[in-house]
């Protein structure tokens, strides 16, 4: 590598963990972390035992149980036998494979994208992986971070790295600043209303501009978490002040934190880097956004109306629109403050740190969830759920008639008995809208925490912008 | 990985964009800690109605499409969650290979590590091989991996790309991990050069 050659950030990291490479074969990329949860390792350990492996590294891979836990009192046995196999497996596998576990009873458990920043595991320049789709959270530290499936997994378990296909760069520059009540959630799913759900495949998106730069650590997270929701096989942020000073004092954050830092300093994209494709983006533009359909791309402004079908121009796209119309039993020009809700979910490893509880217990604090609404907290980890304590926001929440949890993914996807009943309603901070995501015919509204937390006390969606 | 050179068998439409992996194989069924047994759960939403019987609209459960072995989707096949699960159900229900005009990364690769071979066509061909689906019954195709193409007996002769790591993993079933421990001294030659960053 010519040493003055300007590269992008992922070019940087991409170059630096290189193992090996030969023409006509994938790279072999070593990793630095891998993450790991109960959902997509079983099988993954197993293979490892049917074939006589061992782990590589078992010092750069970190267990959490998330995705099936119960939110509700820890202290009861799992009532859902198949899930408690699943839990009490991955406690198995990491003892027999030497796996640091963050199990259920651990004050640090929580969502895997939630404690890997939270505990200073996540860092600039890293790559890191983990079976599942939302890795792409740990980018906003500028670190190269992608979900895997299960043999992939298997792979990294065995060999700490990965044989992987270079990607497209793809620059999102958001010129200007988010207006008020304007949030990173909003701004992420204005860019996959933008891109489409498909928009991003191929490609490993650096978003850069003045809209970015301004977002905290917890905003970027939001922002790189959902990258994949527009199809991209990474998300990143170039790390700077707000990132190193993130990760100062976590329990994991380098021994030599300067010399770390100075390091770090060396990552962001050069001046003349060249991407594969630059798309710009206004902040202006961007209003508090709501999904509408069954993808996170059908998603509109709250001061709009539901689309009509017929307004799309592409044939498939129509008769989508059309589907996501009939499953979410809406009408075209109904305005989205119209809709009502019975349902709200203020969790996810989208929109579940503190940051995102302080708003929202702002936003309620004094007042009522609405009669026909029920809404819970689903903190992202035993550490948030202990700072929001410590803060009074629990009270808050539970004041305003919200439940509030122990730390899982909940009713993001709905595996553990957190679920939507048939033909329910939810505005959800989560990141997935599909059929059924939620619960079986269940149906799921994507937003911010505020307008979750607004949409709670008023019984349906409202234009947080002019809302108190 | 049981190998893929060329399959002959019966096209079922799925005519929908985005089927994303919730839909494949609901959240329900990703309880189980074995790679096998999820074929009954297929598009389990999609397949059986509230009270357990199968939806008569749902394309798969024609009779004309009992014996596919071979799908084609239409764009962004397979988005969302990274769960293996979802290839594991198709492959499973006997389903050999999946023909759209794009597929979701991770999904992609899954289906690759576990012989079951993604086929990206352009969308002239995959209206084509949908009309000729709906036309005739328990309309085939064959898929050459190979010669990378996709042929019928009406005419359709479609070549499609596919990267050559994987070609090759893919036509001799290879065991990917040994592939990669073959590079072990490259590997540890790597770890001696650039340190450990995570002390415990």
């Amino acid at each position: 590598m010519i040493a003055n050659n300007p590269r992008t950030l992922f070019e940087k990291i991409w170059d630096q963990h290189v193992v090996y490479e030969e023409p006509g074969q994938q790279t072999l990329l070593y990793i630095d972390l891998h993450l790991i949860h109960e959902v997509t390792s079983p099988q993954a350990f197993e293979g490892l035992r049917l074939a006589g492996r061992k782990l590589r590294r078992p010092e750069k891979t970190v267990g959490t149980q998330d995705h099936n836990v119960p939110t509700t009192d820890r202290s009861l046995p799992i009532v859902d036998t198949v899930s408690r196999q699943q839990i009490e497996t991955l406690r198995k596998n990491c003892q027999e494979f030497d796996v640091r576990l963050y199990d259920l009873d651990s004050p640090q458990q929580g969502i895997v994208h939630v404690i890997g920043p939270e505990l200073g595991l996540t860092q600039p320049g890293m790559t890191i992986v983990c079976g599942d789709s939302h890795t792409s959270t740990h980018g906003a530290f500028g670190a190269l971070a992608f979900g895997i499936g299960t043999s992939e997994v298997e792979h990294v378990m065995a060999t700490q790295t990965l044989a992987q296909l270079r990607p497209k760069t793809c620059e999102i520059r958001i010129n200007g600043s988010l207006g008020r009540g304007v949030t990173s959630k909003d701004l992420i799913l204005y860019l996959i209303g933008k891109l489409t759900t498909a928009g991003g495949t191929g490609y490993v998106i650096e978003y850069t501009g003045q809209a970015i730069r301004e977002l905290s650590m917890e905003e970027r997270m939001t922002v790189c978490n959902m990258s994949i929701e527009a199809g991209a096989r990474a998300g990143m942020i170039a790390p700077d002040e707000t990132t190193y000073e993130y990760i100062r004092g976590r329990e994991f954050a380098p021994v030599n934190f300067e010399e770390s830092v100075n390091r770090w300093k060396s990552l962001p994209s050069d001046p003349d880097a060249n991407y594969d494709r630059v798309d710009i983006f206004e902040a202006d533009d961007i209003a508090p956004q709501v999904t509408w359909g069954t993808n996170p791309g059908q998603v509109i402004s709250v001061d709009s109306n539901v689309p009509d079908p017929a307004d799309f121009e592409d044939p498939t796209d129509r008769q989508s629109a059309q589907s996501a119309l009939k499953y979410m039993d809406l009408t075209p020009g109904t305005p989205m403050t119209g809709i009502a809700l019975d349902r709200v979910f203020i969790g996810s490893c989208t929109n579940s740190r503190i940051e995102d509880l302080r708003v929202a217990a702002e936003l309620v604090h004094g007042k009522k969830i609405a009669d026909h609404v029920s809404a819970m907290v689903v903190p992202g980890s035993g550490i948030i759920k202990q700072q929001a304590e410590k803060e009074g926001l629990d009270q808050v929440f539970l004041d305003a008639g919200f439940e509030w949890r122990e730390a899982g993914c909940s009713m993001c996807l709905g595996m553990n008995p957190d679920q939507l009943s048939p033909g329910e309603r939810c505005a959800s901070t989560s990141n997935r809208n599909f059929e059924g995501r939620q619960g079986r015919g269940g149906r799921t509204h994507l937003v911010s925490p505020e307008m979750a937390a607004a949409a709670a006390i008023a019984g349906h969606f409202v234009d947080v912008r002019h809302w108190d | 990985m049981k190998p893929f050179t060329t399959h002959t068998g019966i096209v079922a439409t799925l005519d929908r964009s985005n089927v994303d992996t919730d839909q494949i194989i609901p959240k329900q069924f990703l309880k189980r800690i074995e790679r096998t047994g999820f074929g009954q759960y297929l598009f389990f939403d999609w397949r059986f109605l509230e009270d357990g019987s199968l939806n008569p609209d749902f394309e798969l459960n024609q009779p004309r499409f009992e014996n596919a072995s071979i799908l084609v989707g239409r764009k962004n096949f397979g988005n969302g969650s990274s769960r293996e699960h979802a290839v594991w159900a198709l492959d499973d229900y006997g389903i050999r290979a999946v023909i759209a005009e794009s597929f979701a990364d991770i999904f992609y690769n899954n289906c690759s590590k576990n012989g079951l071979l993604p086929i990206v066509l352009n969308a002239d061909h995959v209206q084509l091989i949908h009309d000729r689906a709906n036309q005739h019954d328990a309309y085939e195709v064959t898929i050459d991996l190979n010669e990378q193409t996709v042929v019928d007996d009406y005419g359709l002769a479609s070549a499609f790309e596919i990267d050559s790591f994987r070609k090759q993993c893919l036509v001799g079933g290879l065991d990917q991990i040994a592939l990669t421990l073959n590079h072990i001294g490259k590997i540890e030659q790597f770890e001696k050069e650039n340190g450990d960053w995570l002390e415990r």
